[in-house]
């Protein structure tokens, strides 16, 4: 019975989803029942996946019985249920913004609801995933969720291009996750998880396709991740995309993503094994997962800091902070997992909060997207440019913001995993970032406004907006209650 | 018992700046009345603290110390020494007359600039009573938004090229001193505590500070910013380690002071900021860059101090004589009065390498001094330009026969600056360059030679400019129907001629302040460099048992 509790927060998501989209079929032509009915369903999910974080690691321990209903393919509590929560928020916040900004593109559809939901199921998958085909099947779900999303705006040329470049790139990029998966399957004769983590320990593995598969498999995730050199979609994709789904995937997206990282990270590399092998080619991977790293937060700093567009320069400085992120797996030890833990969540504020801004600002057809719409949005909507202002500092890492805590996490992690040069890197391309982040402000307080500004609503976007910006303020005083949590999920 | 009033210093600017964001805009007159009545508050309750202070004491007072961030050992740990109380009180004494003067020269989104500013002011405080530094990088970081926004918003015609300029630099600096600070974190909890647990387990004024660790000895930190702490480890540093974190701090905190050839960003920032933000930058914010050559840069790594202290003394010394000269041809009063500073700051970066005891308490001195009469420099250029909009000293000449009252504090002000003796700037000055001249370090003369001509070219611009400004006929009739001072200028401008004449006659009110904090710094400094003790007792021992042991 006790399994049934624990992945209650699964059983709920994927039940709720699937009558959600059946439910279309009955509703007619009212777009908010399917929304409020999303938005109880993330709430829910989060509620329960609480609880579960809630129940005690021993009972947990105790109660899971691999023999039984799930045959050790799923985790519960702890840092899954954590993420649970991260991704649920990141669904609520992209649900609450959504609903104006479709219905100023004069877009709405009730399955852009539903697939969110969907997306989080995957999402959840992912950080409940014991199992490398448990996993396979979490980011599939996420992905194809994400396929659709991006060209959601099916007239709009640039959607589609966003949509087909993203699809046909990830298909690619699963092949190298598929096939990455079946050589650690050759080289463990398990997909499970913990079960090659054990034979891992005992090195009763063979190593060459152990390493080759986790290089194809670290592919496939730095794909997801958009890390240099895989993240040429990126820009596109989120430029793309619908501005809610652009914050949602690079948020929640990224962090599956980094969680799947971490899975395997955690089970599978062992720097410090006894059997030399295993510790010379986990040591090389995470030295190149190091330099991909360093050059994601150069490469997505230093192009971001030419970009006319807002949405384009945020879609660059994203991929600068899955470099950020990535330095958590290079470190590879709880400092980092919970560096990656806190920064995603403070990151999911920062970023959602960011493109909510621009999506109101937005108008139909990717207009007002360019950095000199924003002029003197301080004289003209002076609420929107603070808390724009907010989201900017937070995401250049300027204390108290909770963007800063992150990062310092993060460094902490990285130095004590002996990476001192790449948080040099880091912090070289920290100081770059500021240039473009402190630029937005300038146009929004020191220049002048323009004179032929749109009308623009808000409503319920700013529900969103609050959120995030006391989420950013709340977690950059007291930073210890998350990340004092964090370093006991792991 | 003096917790209240400290922790009132501290965060009454930062109550006030919250409180502000609920008043509505058009209230300006309820705005700038009640941050006034904050900020002077603030300075009222910081007497206490003045008064409560123990002299004798070098080590730090009134300590509070919390856990914050328990996995980082970082701590809201705060707690002043003679020279911190120095600088907070000119941080709480100054304040509420720049927010004076910005009655005047502050005339548009007003609730916005006094958010700003008494957000700024609670950066400053914190910076200087900050003991850890985790929680100092905070609050460094934290004046950075008030102060790019003051610059850039309320600023002059080039505003956005200085805000920016301001803000790169100085973060170029922090995020470097960012990463010497997890280094040296780690390095003090993984490396030197674990391998010397004494330092912590066998000293009981860090001790009770962890008090987990009266009952489980082994959960010493691994990682931990507690400045206090990593005080006494520090001596273990290897020098080669030592040599790159003091060059992080160095960086950052030379580009605040700024010393020569860091110093670019500040002749504009203090060219395009408004009246106030120039006081408070010249006035208070380029003294956190000194306060941590001072805290950090001498205290933690005194081994990589004396190796640099030559090299860092001579760009000191370039930068007095540097900043004299490029004064010397300013057109623009603000702009000469900007490089005068960068003059200035190179006695006090001189008289701290010189680690002697007359250079260290001179450049705390110095720094008040520096305050204020820089502070008030800026307060009458600001006065000028009120009336005139303009700052080019040709537009002036003759103003000493309509503002009679404005020449003589401006003269105070011009003396103060130049080192006339009997006022504030010849104490610090003296006692720096005597520092220098007497400095073992050093060993040379040349630092104090060169360095007094900084003293004659200072004589020589600012009074050069102040004749073309104030003496003569009057050229320009813009400048026949000038008013005198107002009511509320005298209020900003008389507190300050107090205390540049009361230093100049007895400073010995304001040094023996920091005299304790100072000697037990210099004391250190010299045995660290004769080799002859180690800071904590149970090193000493065990390194004499070991002696013993060697023969």
């Amino acid at each position: 019975m006790q399994e049934w509790i624990l992945s209650l927060p699964l059983i709920l998501i994927s039940g709720f989803a699937i009558i959600a989209m059946l439910l279309i079929v009955f509703i007619g032509r009212r777009n908010a029942p399917i929304m409020y009915l999303s938005l109880f369903a993330l709430i829910t999910t989060a509620l329960s996946s609480l609880y579960t974080l809630s129940i005690p690691n021993e009972i947990i321990k105790s109660s899971v019985n691999p023999d039984s209903i799930f045959a050790n393919m799923l985790i519960y509590g702890n840092y899954s249920a954590f993420f649970d929560i991260i991704f649920c928020l990141a669904g609520v916040l992209t649900i609450l913004a959504s609903q104006n900004y479709l219905h100023q593109e004069e877009y709405e559809h009730k399955e852009y609801y539903v697939l969110i939901l969907y997306a989080v199921a995957g999402m959840m998958f992912i950080s409940h995933s014991n199992n490398l085909l448990m996993l396979f099947i979490g980011i599939e779900t996420m992905s194809i969720t994400f396929y659709i999303l991006a060209g959601y705006f099916r007239f709009e040329e640039r959607s589609v291009e966003s949509s087909l470049k993203y699809f046909l790139l990830g298909a690619f990029a699963t092949g190298f996750l598929v096939y990455g998966i079946a050589l650690l399957y050759g080289a463990t004769g398990t997909l499970d998880l913990s079960l090659i983590n054990s034979k891992v320990i005992q090195g009763d593995i063979h190593y060459t396709y152990l390493i080759i598969g986790l290089g194809l498999l670290f592919i496939g995730l730095a794909f997801k991740v958009a890390a240099f050199p895989f993240h040429m979609w990126a820009p596109d994709v989120y430029e793309g995309a619908p501005t809610p789904i652009t914050g949602f995937m690079s948020t929640a997206g990224k962090a599956a993503a980094l969680v799947a990282f971490i899975i395997i990270a955690k089970n599978v590399i062992d720097i410090n094994s006894i059997y030399p092998e295993i510790a010379i080619g986990s040591s090389t991977l995470t030295m190149i997962v190091a330099f991909l790293a360093g050059a994601t937060m150069l490469l997505g700093n230093i192009v971001a800091l030419v970009q006319k567009s807002v949405k384009r320069m945020l879609a660059y400085s994203s991929i600068a902070h899955a470099g950020y992120l990535l330095m958590g797996i290079v470190a590879n030890n709880p400092r980092g997992w919970a560096g990656i833990a806190f920064y995603a969540t403070v990151y999911l504020f920062m970023q959602i909060g960011a493109f909510v801004i621009i999506g109101i600002i937005e108008k139909k057809s990717f207009k007002y997207l360019n950095l000199s719409d924003y002029s003197g949005l301080s004289k003209t909507k002076p609420a929107l440019a603070a808390l724009m202002a907010l989201f900017m500092f937070s995401l250049a890492g300027i204390p108290p913001m909770a963007g800063f805590f992150g990062k310092y996490y993060l460094f902490v992690a990285a130095i004590e995993a002996g990476y001192l040069w790449l948080t040099i890197i880091a912090v070289i391309s920290s100081i770059i970032s500021m240039y473009f982040y402190i630029g937005l402000i300038i146009y929004m307080y020191f220049n002048e406004p323009a004179d032929d500004r749109p009308q623009i609503n808000v409503g319920l976007s700013s529900i969103t907006l609050v959120i995030s910006s006391l989420g950013i303020l709340f977690f950059g005083i007291f930073p210890h209650l998350l990340i004092d949590f964090a370093s006991k999920l792991f | 018992m003096f917790m209240i009033p400290f922790l009132l210093t501290l965060f009454l600017p930062l109550l006030s700046s919250i409180l502000l964001l609920f008043v509505p805009r058009e209230k300006t007159q309820a705005i700038k009345i009640s941050s006034l009545v904050f900020s002077l508050l603030t300075f009222a309750i910081s007497l206490v603290l003045f008064f409560n202070f123990d002299h004798s004491n070098g080590g730090f007072q009134f300590v509070i110390n919390t856990v914050w961030i328990k996995s980082l050992d970082a701590g809201f740990r705060i707690g002043l020494d003679g020279m911190s109380l120095m600088l907070v009180m000119l941080t709480t004494f100054i304040s509420p007359i720049a927010l004076l003067a910005s009655f005047d020269s502050i005339k548009k989104r007003e609730k916005e600039y006094y958010i700003m500013y008494m957000l700024l002011q609670f950066g400053m405080t914190g910076v200087f009573v900050a003991l850890d530094l985790f929680l100092f990088y905070i609050f460094w970081e934290i004046i950075l938004i008030p102060m790019y926004f003051i610059i850039g918003l309320w600023g002059g015609k080039n505003r956005i090229y200085a805000a920016v300029k301001f803000f790169i630099f100085t973060v170029v600096g922090s995020l470097f001193m960012l990463l010497a600070v997890v280094w040296l974190a780690y390095y003090t909890g993984s490396y030197i505590l674990i391998s010397n647990p004494q330092i912590l387990l066998q000293n009981p004024d860090l001790l009770k500070y962890y008090p987990e660790l009266s009952t489980d000895s082994l959960s010493l930190p691994t990682f931990t910013t507690n400045f206090l702490l990593i005080r006494e480890a520090s001596v273990l540093i290897p020098f080669d380690i030592q040599k790159w974190l003091f060059l992080a701090f160095a960086l950052s905190f030379c580009i605040k002071v700024p010393l020569f050839p860091l110093h670019t960003w500040l002749a504009d920032a203090h060219t395009e900021a408004p009246t106030p933000g120039s006081v408070i930058l010249a006035g208070i914010l380029l003294k956190m860059g000194t306060y941590g050559l001072i805290r950090f840069n001498l205290d933690l790594f005194p081994n990589a101090a004396f190796e640099y202290a030559s090299i860092i003394s001579w760009l000191a010394v370039i930068g007095i004589v540097y900043g004299a000269l490029v004064a010397m041809v300013q057109t623009d009063v603000k702009r000469l009065v900007a490089f005068s500073s960068v003059s200035h700051l190179g006695f006090v970066v001189l008289g701290i390498f010189s680690m002697t005891n007359e250079g260290i308490q001179g450049a705390i001195i110095q720094m008040i001094n520096h305050g204020l009469s820089t502070g008030m420099l800026f307060l009458c250029v600001g006065i000028i330009y009120e009336r005139r909009h303009t700052r080019d000293i040709i537009e002036f000449g003759g103003l000493a026969r309509v503002m009679p009252a404005f020449t003589v504090f401006f003269a105070i002000a011009m003396l103060a600056s130049v080192g006339l003796p009997g006022l504030n700037g010849f104490v610090g000055e003296y006692l720096t360059l005597l520092g220098a001249f007497i400095s073992p370090v050093l060993d040379s003369y040349l630092y104090t030679i060169i360095g007094a001509t900084g003293v004659i070219f200072a004589a020589c611009y600012l009074l050069l400019m102040f004749q073309k400004v104030m003496f003569g006929e009057i050229t320009n009739p813009l400048n026949q129907n000038l008013s005198d001072i107002t009511k509320r200028e005298w209020v900003t401008l008389v507190p300050i001629v107090i205390f540049i004449v009361w230093i100049g006659i007895y400073p010995r009110t304001f040094l023996s302040v920091s005299e304790s904090s100072t000697r037990e710094l210099v004391i250190k400094l010299e045995n660290i460099r004769e080799g002859k003790a180690m800071e904590f007792p149970i090193l000493r021992e065990a390194k004499l048992n070991n002696d013993i042991s060697d023969k």
